[in-house]
């Protein structure tokens, strides 16, 4: 149940996108996600469509690894459709008993569910096609900027990845202490919701006093390595663009254009004598 | 010149009770005198609690003497402005291969030490590749450190200290959490960094088949050296090693219980071969 979670998980193949600057690929999807909430008609979501299944074909990633990410976010589209399906107003379409679905609530709802999936697929893209590292060096150098402020922007970097290259230690560890209970008689599937949460507290106790050690004990590896916080820090692979960097930087000002020019002409809406 | 040397260390912590209050004063490090000539092989062997780890943390300056002085490569570790030369100087591998490797790839990992020494770049994949061959671990440079075998991520650990050039190595029970194929990959490793490139070892261990391949022998209980010398010198004193719950080697024990038994058999016999062979010198003389 917890391994179905894909964010981190780099999926090492040879391709274009692979080899893109990390900070491409950061603005990359920053800037996809804005264009899902922002451009929400057919026509449009037909270019990203389109544009998505283009991406996923480049990358080489099989389309297997992005579906897994959806698995972990089912139960919260479920609920957003619904919702969306039934409380918004509008055109009666269909009534059951006291539930009213409306056209713009089917609308609101397959929209929403659309953006949903293109966003966790979206972001699950850029995770498998960049290494955790590449992407905290991505977000390090490219918000460097920040520091004026006083942020820490290295040590944030740092915790990240960090944090990243834990995520799949720990999922083995609360792995192994479930069986561990369970094999002492805990029982973590039966009952209600408050009896499920209840049951989690022999599971996360240990796994947060591990944690702890195990933090205690990288910090001391860190230490002993030499670190000493970003001053004088080198990269083994220190990020520089080059041209395909810039070449995809274009593309995404054709990505943009494309859309609000498709937005404005909308072709599909027109086809079907849909107002937009 | 001596690479460590170390004169009346001490290291007290104080213990605390539940409730937070000050318990009592551990030595946990009482007294030690150790000393290290450049390409040489320590062992320290003791049982759980009997101070190695922290003698051994004391030697790349995490944790520094309370009493008595330490030099590494005649920096004293307590002066600040040297601390990060001393930890150039001796890298640490720690039991827990999972938490001490940092990198989310092989090589970002193994670069980890030298990116803090703002090694330039040229240079840094030089010493990735060096190292990483060093361990023999150069085919996974571009793999994952999580599906790596504990052996594996224990060499790969080694590789992120090697690659800071280091002149010492400390090892603080590197096999323990480790299968015995892992173990004999991790010390195997350990053996050829000693011989080709002569750089000076100190294992913290508590199997005895590792502890015979160095060059001299360490033996620690509550916080004091008890016994150093050679490995045949220390492993034929079976009766004393007992008493502080401590073991021998099999073979060694083997050949001690039949030299009890009357059999006319060498001190200190550290390998099966060893034995095979001083049995077979007797049964040549009957």
């Amino acid at each position: 149940m917890l391994k179905d979670i894909t964010l981190g998980q780099y999926y090492p193949a040879d391709s274009v996108i692979h080899k893109l600057d990390p900070r491409v690929k950061l603005v990359w999807t920053m800037l996809f996600i804005i264009s899902l909430f922002v451009f929400g008609s057919i026509s449009c979501y037909i270019v990203v469509t389109l544009v998505l299944i283009g991406l996923i074909r480049v990358s080489k990633v099989p389309l297997k690894f992005m579906m897994k990410g959806l698995r972990a976010i089912f139960m919260l589209m479920l609920i957003t459709v619904i919702f969306n399906l039934f409380l918004t107003p509008g055109t009666p379409v269909v009534q059951i008993w006291k539930l009213t679905i409306t056209k713009e609530g089917i609308r609101t709802a397959a929209f929403m569910a659309i953006r949903l999936v293109y966003l966790i697929v979206g972001s699950s893209l850029m995770t498998l096609t960049t290494t955790p590292n590449d992407l905290t060096d991505g977000m390090e150098k490219g918000l460097r900027f920040l520091k004026v402020f006083r942020v820490p922007v290295h040590e944030i970097a740092m915790m990240m990845s960090i944090a990243l290259r834990f995520i799949p230690i720990l999922m083995e560890e609360t792995d192994k202490i479930m069986k561990a209970q369970m094999a002492r008689g805990a029982d973590f599937e039966s009952g209600g919701l408050i009896k499920k949460a209840k049951g989690l507290v022999p599971l996360l106790v240990p796994l947060f006093v591990s944690a702890f050690r195990r933090a205690n004990d990288l910090a001391m590896a860190m230490e002993a390595r030499g670190y000493h916080g970003g001053e004088g820090r080198t990269k083994l692979r220190p990020l520089h663009y080059e041209s395909r960097d810039r070449a995809a930087y274009l593309l995404m000002l054709v990505y943009i254009a494309v859309l609000i020019l498709v937005r404005i002409a909308a072709p599909v809406e027109r086809l079907l004598g849909i107002a937009f | 010149m001596k690479i460590i040397k170390g004169k009346d260390l001490v290291y007290e912590y104080i213990k605390f009770t539940d409730e937070g209050e000050a318990e009592a004063k551990v030595r946990a490090v009482d007294g030690v005198e150790i000393e290290a000539e450049p390409g040489d092989f320590i062992a320290i062997l003791g049982h759980n609690g009997s101070g190695k780890s922290t003698l051994a943390k004391h030697l790349n300056a995490i944790l520094t003497p309370t009493e008595g002085t330490l030099y590494v490569d005649g920096k004293d570790t307590r002066d600040e402005n040297s601390l990060w030369q001393i930890r150039q100087t001796a890298g640490m591998v720690f039991q827990n291969p999972d938490n001490q490797i940092i990198g989310t790839v092989v090589d970002e990992d193994v670069a980890f030490g030298p990116e803090n020494m703002g090694v330039p770049v040229e240079e840094l994949w030089k010493r990735v590749e060096k190292s990483l061959r060093a361990v023999g671990m150069w085919e996974y440079r571009s793999h994952s450190p999580n599906k790596l075998s504990g052996g594996q991520k224990q060499r790969i650990a080694i590789a992120g200290i090697v690659a800071m050039q280091p002149k010492c190595i400390v090892l603080d029970e590197p096999t323990a959490m480790l299968d015995p194929v892992g173990r004999r990959e991790v010390i195997r490793t350990v053996m050829e960094l000693n011989r080709t490139q002569h750089v000076t070892v100190i294992l913290i261990t508590h199997y005895m088949e590792e502890a015979i391949l160095a060059d001299r022998v360490m033996v620690m209980d509550s916080g004091k050296v008890i016994l150093q010398g050679t490995p045949r010198e220390v492993f034929s004193k079976v009766e004393f090693m007992r008493e502080h719950r401590l073991d021998v080697p099999q073979v060694t024990q083997l050949a001690w219980e039949l030299k009890r038994a009357g059999l006319d058999l060498p001190d200190g016999i550290l390998t099966t071969e060893e034995l095979a062979d001083a049995l077979d010198a007797i049964r040549g003389g009957e």
